[in-house]
This record gives structure tokens, C-alpha cells and sequence, in this order.
């Protein structure tokens, strides 16, 4: 009964679905009155659409949100804000070029007869920041503070102008050090004790152990529970992150790892100690033709970044890396193209497709690039290639000549793989190749990424998805804290490796 | 029915989305205010076979910034721009006056040197020493413009500010500033001269061409559009974007020795003060007007930034014409920008294909 009246938010049976993605699912979500709640989930799990909803970015096509046990309708972020909603990114969004007091209160400025009353605007913001238990000089400029403090400036900023009294704090200690961030969690208590309820996203699942009551886990736009942060131990919510799927799957074929297909002979691509300070621990690997080799861990772990290694996106600074037993020297993505190392990369949008490009053109990138500048592919050819490869992965298009920004995600990564496919390489790394596509394309993805492996390619397979790891892979090197820690063969349950990515903290 | 209403509103699109659209749209509207306006505006004389006109004139006139437009298309889709290149024209024009008559620097002269400068058959160096050492220093310009934007990651608007700025100063450092007289008559042709059409209509071809097949009929033209769309998808890919751009900077520079050489036959001085002023903005907005979004990059039109600096000089011979005062006819010029910059708005495009879809059914 008591918790009824406690509650602020309750989002009932949220859908929101994009083209070619259903970002969230009938999802519920309630949040109380001076609560620190952990929103957590691997990258498209559906935590940022959520927020959208919630923040009136985005309109739900289904279900409801209650504010103070009332139905609302939330049109625009002005009108969260307006109820008291309030959002502060990852990258704050303040002018560092103003002084700290003008951050928080500019738009609300005291104001004299002729004029702002600087005095009273630098003596309220003092104080606002005061409450927060931060002491600085408001009247320098904002950019001459840390990060932590122009994150205060924001949240000052929030509380202040929007009276928030549900804040969500969008990653908020990614860019801080230890101190800073303890710094933040005393303002977080603070503003706790004062009755505002607060949304905490982020992949350091020990923060939301060390602040968050109860934690909500999301995973593929569906809601997986919400739990008391006390009553859920580490390897529990880490299993619920990435472990079984409930449905999805179950047509699927068995567990590759279980069928141990022994590989023997040389390897065809080798790292010895190769690694990169800041980005990934030294580490050993040797890939095989024909086999798939799954890399687990979480969000952060160092998995992209030691796909970024083999394939050249970065310099390694220690080890060697050798292909068919020549050791590499030259580390570009051109140079490894050549070598018949392709890289699926983590984020489609950002660095896989060309958006403006046609499917064609998108298709024939690499290897044009490999080509070179003068030995151009006619478009007979390209044309050839292009619709050889929508035939071949089954890419939803109305012609080659289509934009590819006007396909749906499961189609773009297809055409991304047809890039790749397209220079037959040797070696495939994919990077979350399933993340934000629909079921059936993902199915027909670990297929593709089974079938390849059979005609002799070797596959590094990423995914936040331990599942689907465990049924593409031949073999599973699991990475922690931007290090190899171990490696899995044969015969294993998913249960050892849960326990692996998680580490002895539990 | 169906079938052919949506054929033929697709061809609709298919016109409206094509990047020539505008550009020629305009240029049409010009057209036809000069009809109404100017009398005789289109007749076209014949003298000796040689053809003269206002159109011809247009197309004279509108050579150099044709040329800068074609480096500029290039540049401007690798999500750069290059404001040097009235500069760069500057310095080509100093070059090969110097190398033509090399004598206006020295103090004093015996009489017979004298009398051969003023000769219009004398050169120092002959053409075909002249015009590739003109056009090699302003290859390097660009390539200096190219190694600041690609290598030094410096912002490309104020990377090329260094050369507009320092390339004046460089050209009269090369002729000891001198405004050194052209006489020589062979090198006039390039700008003056008449083969039935203007000489430098012909060189305007040559580079169209040129570049048509660089950026059509090799990877160069895909692999631009793809640096300007998304430089890091395209590295990911295996392109090598600082080189792409160092060779469209290159070009660029390229481009601008050429204006350079057509600017400088057709006032016969080494005018380094005058020579390309402020035509780095008119080639700006020929591109622009072409539909190559500037600051973004990505897909281009060589043809539809030939249209657009030909919509920069029509309007400004036909204010001419009009008997427009010259102080007046860049605030026309800027009208007529602001009224293309309009017609690109997502507003008015879409208003102009949803015309045509109705005219469809």
C-alpha cells in the first residue's frame, strides 16, 4: 500500500518500434519517490529508447505513463521537463565558456530594474551548488573546471531550472576518475534524501551495486525484472544480462561448443602478446581455418578492442601478429584487407555503412578499395557483384541503386557482410553482427557465420549475447577488464563462463 | 493506369532529385527575364566565323570560375573547402609572366632587350616550358592545402586561410612586385583567343573532361563521395582519406593554375593584387548552387557546378546588360544565391515534388 503511494513513475506496457527494429517490447518500469534506481543492459538492450519515452524524445506506440499516479501523454522534452523531468548526457551540454553561475541559471537569471543582478545570480548559484556539497568559485568560467564539477554545473542546472524531481543521469561517471565519482554519489545520496527519484545508467555494474536500490535489466527491448539491488547477486544479474534467451532461439541449431570440432594444423592468424596500452592487456590468440571463435565478456571488457587490433583500426604496441605464419608489420585496414582480414565494426552507423552510397556502391567499397584507385570495377560489374550478394544474403531492397540509409538495420549489417564477403576473405571479424536487427535476421546471420566456417574462413564472432556466442562458436575466449582471462574448448556449461566474465567479485 | 501514374511521377522525382535540376531551373528563369528585358540579348553574330554574343560573352566570362568551380566539386565533397584558390591563380599568373620575361626585374637593360620585351613574339621560355611549371607550383599549392587538411587534421577553412592570405603576398615576392606586362601574343590566345568559340571554352572541356573521367571512370569520384558521407566507414573500408583528399586538394590547385593562366592572358599583366579576387567565394557558390552540400560533402555533380557558375556569370552580364552600376550587380549576385539556397530547403523541394505528384494523377 505504502509503496503505491511511493511510486512517481509507472510505465505501463511501453512498445516503441523502429524500422526494422523493435527497440522495446511491453516493457514496465516504475520508479519511487527518493530512490537511486540502475537501469542496466548490454548496448541495444533498449535502455536509451526507454529514457526517450520517458523524456518525450520519443513517442511510445503503445502502453502508458503514470506520473504521480496520473495517465500522461509526454509530447516533447520541453514538457518532461515541464513535469519535472529531467535528463543529464553522458556529454554535458552546458557552454564552458560561461561561468558556472550563468550555466545554471541563464534563462532564469534574478534580474534588477535595468539589468541581471549578477550578485544575487552568483550568490544563488553558490548556494544551489552548496546544497549539492560542492564549494567553487561560480564566477570562473565553466570549461576551467573537471569534468566532475561541470557534471554538479548540470545537474545544479537541472534541479534549479526544471525543479526536477525524477532525474536520469545518462552515464554519468564514464568520464570520471574514483574521487569524482564518489563525489557524484554523495550529491546523488543528498538529492535522495531530499525526495527526488533517480535513474542511474551504466555499464560499471559495481557503481550500481555501491548506490542503486533496485535495478531494472533490459536485454533485446524487453524487460528481464526489476530487482532489489540486496537480493540480486552479481552472477545473477549478469546472467540475466546476457544469458539465455527465453524464446527466440529455440529453433536454432545445437550448441556448436558441445559438438568441439577439434581443430588442428598451423594457425592461419596469430597474436603473440600483442596488445596496446589503455586499450587491451597483451594477449594470445591463434585462429583456424573453419572454425569460429566466440568472444565473451561485458560492455567495456576490451572485446572491440581487440577486433580493432587484428584488424589494423589500431597500432599494437607489444606482440606480433602473424598471418599464415608471416608476421605483420604494416597495421592499416587497407593493408589487412589486402592480407584477407575484414572487420564487421561494432557500430553499423557510425563506421560500417556509407548511408548516402547506394547498396551497390556500398557493396563494392572494399573491394575497390583493395583494388586500388585505377583499377576501377565497371558497373556491369559492380552491378554483378551487388546483386549477386542481395541474392545471396537475402537483402530486402528495391534495386541495387537504392540508398542505404533506406534500409532497415538487419539489411544494412547484410550489406555490410556483403562488403566483406565480397573480397572472400580469409579471416571475419564480426562485431555485434546481431545487435539491433530483428530475430530472424540474427538467425540467418549465425547461419551465414556457421556456413563460412565450413567452407574453410575462420570467424571471430563478438556479442553481448553469451547464448548466441556459446551456439556459433567452435571455441570462447572471454575477455575481462580489457584482458584475456581464459579460454573455453569442449565440452562447457554456460554457467563456467558466467562465472569467468564476472570475475571473483561475486 | 496505376502503372503509368506512378511512372510518370517517378520520372519526377527522378528529375527533381537529380542534382542538375536547379541549377538549370534557374538559369532558365534568367534566361527568361533577359528575353523580357534585355532586347537583342540572344542574338549571335557571326565575324570572320568567329561567334559573339551575350551568350558567348557568358560563356567567356564564366571560364575561369567554370574551371575553379570543377577543383572546387572535388573538394567540397570530401566535406572540405579551399579558399585559396584566387590566391593560387594569382601565384600561376606570376609564374609564367616571370618565366615569359624574366628582363622586368632587372634595373637596368641594354636597348636591344628593351626593344625585344615589347616584341609580341619574344618569350624567355617557351609555352610548353611555361604553362606546366605554372601549373606544377600550383599543383603544390594544393598539395600544401591537401598535407594541412589530411595529415595535420587542421579544420579546412582555415587550413586554405593561410595560402588566401600568404598566396598574394608569395606572388609578388615572384615578380618583385612588379605588375610585369604581357606582350607576348601566343600566350593571349588562351584567353582572347577565337576558334569560332572562345579559346578558354575549349579548355573549360579539356578539364571537364578530365575530370569527368577521374572521378567517373576510376575509383577517385566513388571513393570522394564516400571520404565526404562518412570519412570513418570509409577508413574502416580500406580507403586511404588522406590521400583522397591530398589529391582533391591537388587538383584543386590544379584547377586555380589554370583560371590563373586564363585570368592573366585575358588582362596581359601578372596582376597578383587582382588576379582571382574573391572568386574563391564565386566558385564556392557555383558548387554550392550545383547541389554539393558544402561543409558536409558526399555525393557531386560535375556538370550540375559547371550550371551553377554558369548561373554566377549570366547574372552578372545580364545586370550588366540591364545597365546595373557595377557596385550594384554583387548585391543581385547575392539575391540570386539566397533565391537557390531557398529552392534547396527541404520545405520548397518537397513542395516542388508534390506538384509534380499531382500533375502525375
Amino acid at each position: 500500500m505504502a509503496e503505491a503511494n511511493n511510486t512517481i513513475v509507472a510505465m505501463k506496457g511501453i512498445h516503441k518500434s523502429f524500422p526494422g527494429v523493435q527497440a522495446l517490447e511491453a516493457v514496465d518500469f516504475t520508479l519511487r519517490r527518493g530512490e537511486i534506481h540502475g537501469l542496466v543492459g548490454e548496448n541495444g538492450a533498449g535502455k536509451s529508447t526507454l529514457i526517450k519515452v520517458l523524456t518525450g524524445v520519443e513517442r511510445p506506440d503503445k502502453g502508458t505513463i503514470e506520473l504521480d499516479g496520473k495517465q500522461v501523454v509526454i509530447r516533447s522534452p520541453l514538457h518532461a521537463q515541464d513535469m519535472g523531468i529531467s535528463t543529464v548526457y553522458q556529454e554535458i551540454n552546458l557552454c564552458p565558456n560561461l561561468t558556472v553561475a550563468e550555466n545554471i541559471l541563464i534563462g532564469k537569471q534574478p534580474r534588477k530594474p535595468w539589468g541581471v543582478d549578477w550578485k544575487a545570480m552568483n550568490s544563488h548559484a553558490s548556494e544551489v551548488l552548496g546544497r549539492l556539497g560542492v564549494d567553487v568559485d561560480v564566477t570562473r568560467t565553466l570549461g576551467t573546471y573537471s569534468v566532475a564539477i561541470q557534471q554538479m554545473a548540470a545537474i545544479a542546472r537541472a534541479l534549479e531550472i526544471v525543479s526536477a524531481r525524477i532525474l536520469i543521469l545518462d552515464e554519468p561517471t564514464s568520464s570520471l576518475d574514483a574521487n569524482e565519482t564518489q563525489q557524484l554519489f554523495d550529491v546523488m545520496r543528498r538529492l535522495k534524501s531530499q525526495g527526488v527519484a533517480i535513474i542511474f545508467i551504466t555499464h560499471f555494474l559495481e557503481q550500481v551495486y555501491e548506490i542503486s536500490e533496485r535495478i531494472t535489466v533490459l536485454r533485446n527491448g524487453r524487460l528481464v525484472g526489476t530487482y532489489d539491488t540486496a537480493a540480486l547477486p552479481r552472477l545473477d544479474l549478469i546472467k540475466l544480462m546476457i544469458g539465455r534467451t527465453l524464446v527466440e532461439f529455440e529453433s536454432m541449431t545445437e550448441t556448436r561448443l558441445e559438438s568441439g570440432k577439434h581443430i588442428e594444423g598451423e594457425a592461419l592468424l596469430q597474436a603473440r602478446d600483442l596488445g596496446r596500452i589503455g586499450s587491451i592487456e597483451p594477449f594470445d590468440l591463434e585462429l583456424h581455418a573453419g572454425e569460429v571463435v566466440g568472444l565473451a565478456g561485458l560492455l567495456g571488457s576490451g572485446r572491440t578492442e581487440l577486433a580493432n587490433l587484428l584488424f589494423g583500426i589500431d597500432k599494437p604496441d607489444s606482440g606480433t601478429l602473424r598471418m599464415a605464419g608471416q608476421e605483420i608489420s604494416e597495421f592499416t585496414p587497407l593493408d589487412s584487407i589486402k592480407r584477407g582480414i575484414t572487420l564487421c565494426p561494432e557500430d553499423r552507423k557510425a563506421s560500417g555503412v556509407v548511408d548516402d552510397l547506394t547498396v551497390r556502391e556500398n557493396i563494392v567499397l572494399a573491394m575497390q578499395a583493395s583494388r586500388g584507385w585505377f583499377k576501377y570495377l565497371s558497373l556491369p560489374e559492380q552491378y554483378e557483384i551487388a546483386e549477386q550478394f542481395i541474392r545471396l544474403l537475402n537483402i530486402t531492397t528495391p534495386s541495387p541503386d537504392q540508398l542505404v540509409k533506406n534500409l532497415s538495420g538487419g539489411n544494412q549489417q547484410k550489406v555490410i557482410l556483403a562488403r566483406w564477403l565480397a573480397i572472400n576473405p580469409q579471416v571475419l571479424i564480426l562485431d555485434e553482427p546481431t545487435r539491433g536487427i530483428d530475430v530472424g535476421t540474427k538467425a540467418e546471420i549465425q547461419r551465414l557465420v556457421l556456413s563460412l566456417a565450413e567452407e574453410g574462413k575462420s570467424c571471430v564472432f563478438i556479442s553481448s549475447e553469451l547464448e548466441e556466442v556459446m551456439r556459433t562458436s567452435h571455441r570462447i575466449v572471454v575477455l575481462r577488464e580489457r584482458e584475456k582471462v581464459t579460454e573455453f574448448v569442449g565440452d562447457v556449461d554456460e554457467h563456467q563462463i558466467m562465472e569467468s566474465i564476472a570475475g571473483d567479485q561475486t | 493506369m496505376n502503372q503509368s501514374t506512378s511512372a510518370s511521377s517517378l520520372t519526377w522525382a527522378k528529375v527533381t532529385e537529380s542534382k542538375l535540376f536547379f541549377p538549370i531551373l534557374v538559369l532558365a528563369f534568367i534566361f527568361l527575364f533577359d528575353l523580357v528585358a534585355i532586347p537583342g540579348f540572344f542574338r549571335i553574330e557571326s565575324r570572320d566565323g568567329d561567334l559573339y554574343g551575350s551568350l558567348i560573352h557568358i560563356l567567356r566570362n564564366g571560364s575561369t570560375v567554370m574551371v575553379l568551380a570543377l577543383g572546387m566539386t572535388l573538394v567540397i565533397a570530401t566535406g572540405g573547402v579551399d579558399l585559396s584558390v584566387g590566391a593560387v591563380m594569382a601565384i600561376a599568373a606570376s609564374v609564367a609572366a616571370l618565366m615569359m620575361n624574366p628582363y622586368v626585374l632587372a634595373e637596368e637593360l641594354p636597348p636591344h632587350l628593351m626593344s625585344m620585351m615589347q616584341d609580341p613574339y619574344f618569350t624567355y621560355s617557351p609555352l610548353w616550358v611555361v604553362i606546366p611549371v605554372a601549373l606544377i607550383v600550383s599543383i603544390v599549392c594544393g598539395l600544401w592545402n591537401g598535407l594541412l587538411v589530411a595529415y595535420g587534421k587542421i579544420e579546412p577553412m582555415v587550413a586554405t586561410l593561410i595560402l588566401m592570405i600568404a598566396g598574394r603576398g608569395i606572388a609578388q615576392l615572384i615578380t618583385n612586385a612588379v605588375r610585369i606586362q604581357i606582350f607576348y601574343q601566343p600566350y593571349a590566345f588562351i584567353g582572347q583567343g577565337w576558334l569560332i568559340l572562345p579559346f578558354s571554352l575549349y579548355i573549360v572541356a579539356v578539364v571537364y573532361v578530365f575530370s569527368w573521367v577521374l572521378t567517373r571512370k576510376t575509383a577517385i569520384g566513388l571513393f570522394v563521395s564516400s571520404v565526404g558521407i562518412n570519412f570513418r566507414s570509409s577508413f574502416f573500408s580500406g580507403i586511404d582519406e588522406k590521400k583522397i583528399k591530398l589529391m582533391a586538394y591537388a587538383f584543386c590547385g590544379f584547377c586555380a593554375g589554370i583560371a590563373g593562366l586564363i585570368a592573366s592572358s585575358n588582362i596581359k599583366t601578372s596582376d597578383a593584387n587582382n588576379i582571382g579576387l574573391l572568386l574563391e567565394l564565386d566558385a564556392i557558390l557555383a558548387v554550392v548552387i550545383g547541389g554539393t552540400l558544402l561543409g558536409a560533402g558526399g555525393r557531386f555533380s560535375l556538370l550540375a557546378s559547371i550550371f551553377g557558375a554558369l548561373v554566377m556569370q549570366a547574372t552578372t552580364t545580364s545586370m550588366y546588360a540591364l545597365g546595373v552600376p557595377a557596385n550594384a550587380v554583387t548585391a543581385i549576385k547575392g539575391l540570386v544565391v539566397f533565391l537557390v539556397i531557398l529552392l534547396y530547403s527541404e520545405q520548397v523541394g518537397g513542395f516542388l515534388r508534390r506538384i509534380g505528384g499531382r500533375q502525375g494523377v
